[in-house]
């Protein structure tokens, strides 16, 4: 487990922009009725989308809205390692995948390079600008070693390349999200090695099947009463 | 040709994102075809041809798809029933539902649609880990596709009521068990639930519930199209089909690929991947399905096959079917240090074993990386494994304890070299703490 707190210092309030709203009640809409509380992680995601980070007034406003105890809403909040306690980097999150797949392909200069350009881990840099952290397996093992920098993923970095990102991201950028290899997804790097056969992309498996095999004779299908 | 299985046996043609992953494109490609036919067929029916496919659980457990059906109710009643798709996809070094999710969604679609209808249920969450923003964006895009035009939803051109909502995690393991994920969609701590009640009985609401994984489902349309019998001849007897295997670490090329079961490890690591970084002699060892099982030596790995009795046999297991690889310059005992430390941060606190004995497990391998241990710790540290192994609610505490066993059971020597070295020329009284001793 790991320890998890409200940060020490919250806001006196939270409210909803109109956007949020309305997609927190889509998502409501998504679970049958008197379950709303299953729209609580969606939700408290939202919230993070909006102010950076999930603060206790926030906790305080969706447990009102889903009909929840605080303290099952502060609960989520904190079990979740998704969701940020305290405010995080304006610019950008860091997330640098540092289990064993990652680890293998040389996630830890990735983190010392977070060490050196942004501080100390988990902490809003000097500038206020980032914040990183080492997480748990992102499940990108194949183009390891890789980060998540504002939800979307980087893959195939080198200490190099990654710099690059951070150089790009502090300079406003926004770099586009994938292989900094350049490789197709999860293709072997080169380019894939199968999948090159041209009858799978023509069109003549989408050509209405003459029968289904096995299929029990039409009569006897329809005679059979679901039982 | 690279592999066993050929290109026109695929089911994930679309693996790599080169193609369209819409509709338009997913049904040039085959998906969506002769799901009406299919589901003109009674549920029973649907449930044979599964079970003759030989198709098992594509998530880690390997339980057989179309008998886990036929545990739900057989008469619907106030209760609705519910599939549940898990797509909280997490395991260290499992990274191929993602590829389903992010380039072949409709192929998830369809499936849902079709084991909705075969264990009768009308609605489906899809579960997707909270960090997969783009997967989820994908497959929402997909879905409303699929609403559109009108192949699922009510009053579908298929005939079975049908709807599909997508919801997402954040960011804990343990949702990856099936029990700790009804928590979660139920909007509460993800801690596993005990079973029984299992699933079909009383899962998501109370209510009859089937969860599968995402490769699982995607298959079955497939399956449904070929025949049971074009699955069942892919690999061995009681392991059949193809599956998406992910290969990382230290390989020339690491990649995600579907292949046959039971493929030879090392032809799957010397024809897709390149082979070993610095060639087949410099392997040291291989995990072989995810970081929950235990560690395989390189000697092993020469004659193991990729299937779940193959690696049974070597006291391992398929598990999701990735493959991390470590070469002789990996410090291996890092590695796996790594792993305790992983299932330290994600272990629920529910029950004690796994609370308590994770972070103890992790600190002792910590020492054990540096040598900083005393000898008789190896045996204790064995001993807490097995006290956790065993005695959880849910598979963590196991998942844990495995992967240390698995290297105790075939480097013990190194890690005796290291406490060795370490100790050498410090001098030192058996019993006294290291720190005090230097």
């Amino acid at each position: 487990m790991s320890v998890r707190r409200l940060s020490p210092n919250q806001p006196a309030s939270f409210a909803f922009q109109p956007e949020t709203l309305e997609k927190a009640k889509w998502w409501i809409a998504k679970f049958p009725a008197g379950r709303q509380q299953s729209a609580v992680i969606p939700i408290l995601w939202l919230i993070q989308k909006q102010d950076g980070w999930v603060s206790e007034p926030a906790i305080r406003t969706v447990a009102e809205m889903l009909g929840m105890a605080r303290i099952r809403v502060l609960e989520v909040a904190t079990f979740y390692t998704m969701f940020m306690l305290e405010p995080v980097g304006s610019v950008a999150l860091v997330q640098v995948c540092g289990t064993t797949p990652c680890q293998l392909r040389g996630s830890e200069s990735l983190m010392a390079v977070c060490k050196r350009k942004i501080g100390a881990k988990d902490h809003l840099s000097a500038d206020g600008k980032f914040t990183w952290q080492e997480v748990e397996c992102l499940g990108a093992c194949a183009n390891a070693p890789m980060a998540a920098i504002n939800d979307y993923y980087y893959e195939d970095l080198t200490p190099e390349s990654f710099e690059a990102l951070l150089d790009d991201f502090a300079a406003g950028k926004a770099p586009a999200p994938g292989s900094a290899a350049k490789r197709q997804g999860s293709a072997p790097e080169g380019g894939p090695l199968t999948l090159s056969d041209p009858a799978l992309y023509d069109g003549s498996a989408a050509k209405p099947l003459k029968k289904i095999p096995n299929a029990a004779p039409k009569a006897k299908a329809k005679a059979e009463p679901t039982a | 040709m690279v592999g066993i299985l050929e290109d026109k046996d695929r089911i994930f043609t679309n693996l790599y994102g080169l193609h369209d992953f819409g509709l338009e494109g997913a049904k040039r490609r085959g998906a969506w075809n002769g799901v009406r036919e299919i589901l003109s067929q009674t549920p029973e029916w649907i449930c044979d041809q599964v079970k003759n496919s030989g198709l098992r659980g594509r998530g880690g457990a390997g339980f057989g798809t179309g008998l886990k059906w036929t545990f739900m109710p057989k008469q619907e009643s106030e209760r609705p029933h519910y599939l549940v798709v898990n797509a909280d996809e997490s395991e260290p070094g499992t990274c191929k539902d993602r590829e389903i999710l992010r380039n072949d969604p409709h192929l998830l679609i369809e499936g849902c649609l079709i084991a909705s209808y075969a264990i009768r249920a009308h609605a489906c969450y899809i579960y997707i880990r909270g960090e997969y923003v783009f997967e989820r964006e994908r497959l929402e895009a997909a879905i409303r596709q699929a609403y559109e035009a009108r192949l699922i939803g009510k009053d579908n051109v298929h005939g079975w009521d049908f709807d599909l909502y997508v919801t997402h995690g954040g960011g804990a393991y343990i949702c990856g068990d099936e029990t700790a994920l009804m928590e979660s969609l139920e909007g509460k701590k993800g801690q596993p639930r005990l079973k029984p009640p299992f699933p079909a009985g009383a899962g998501i609401y109370g209510c009859p519930t089937t969860i599968n994984n995402v490769e699982t489902i995607a298959t079955v349309g497939s399956i449904l199209r070929r025949g049971a019998e074009w699955f069942a001849g892919f690999g061995r007897p009681n392991n059949t089909g193809t599956k998406l295997m992910a290969i990382s670490g230290h390989v020339n090329r690491p990649c995600v690929v579907e292949e046959t079961m039971s493929i030879p490890l090392r032809q799957l690591l010397e024809e897709h991947c390149g082979g070993i970084r610095g060639g087949w002699g410099n392997l040291k060892a291989v995990i072989p399905g995810g970081s929950s099982v235990p560690m395989i030596t390189a000697e092993m790995a020469e004659t193991a096959l990729m299937d779940f009795d193959s690696l049974r046999e070597m006291r391992s297991g398929l598990g999701t079917a990735a493959v991390i690889v470590m070469d002789k310059d990996a410090d291996i005992v890092k590695s796996i240090a790594r792993l305790s430390y992983f299932y330290k941060h994600e272990s629920c606190g529910q029950c004690t074993p796994c609370r308590e004995g994770t972070g103890w497990m992790w600190r002792v391998m910590e020492r054990m990386v540096t040598g900083e241990a005393e000898m008789t710790e190896i045996d204790m540290l064995l001993d807490v494994a097995s006290q956790v192994e065993g005695h959880t609610i849910c598979g963590l505490g196991d998942a844990a304890a495995w992967p240390i066993q698995g290297l105790f059971r075939h480097f013990r020597h190194e890690v005796e070299d290291r406490i060795t070295q370490y100790r050498a020329g410090r001098p030192h009284v058996q019993g006294a703490t290291l720190v005090a001793a230097e």
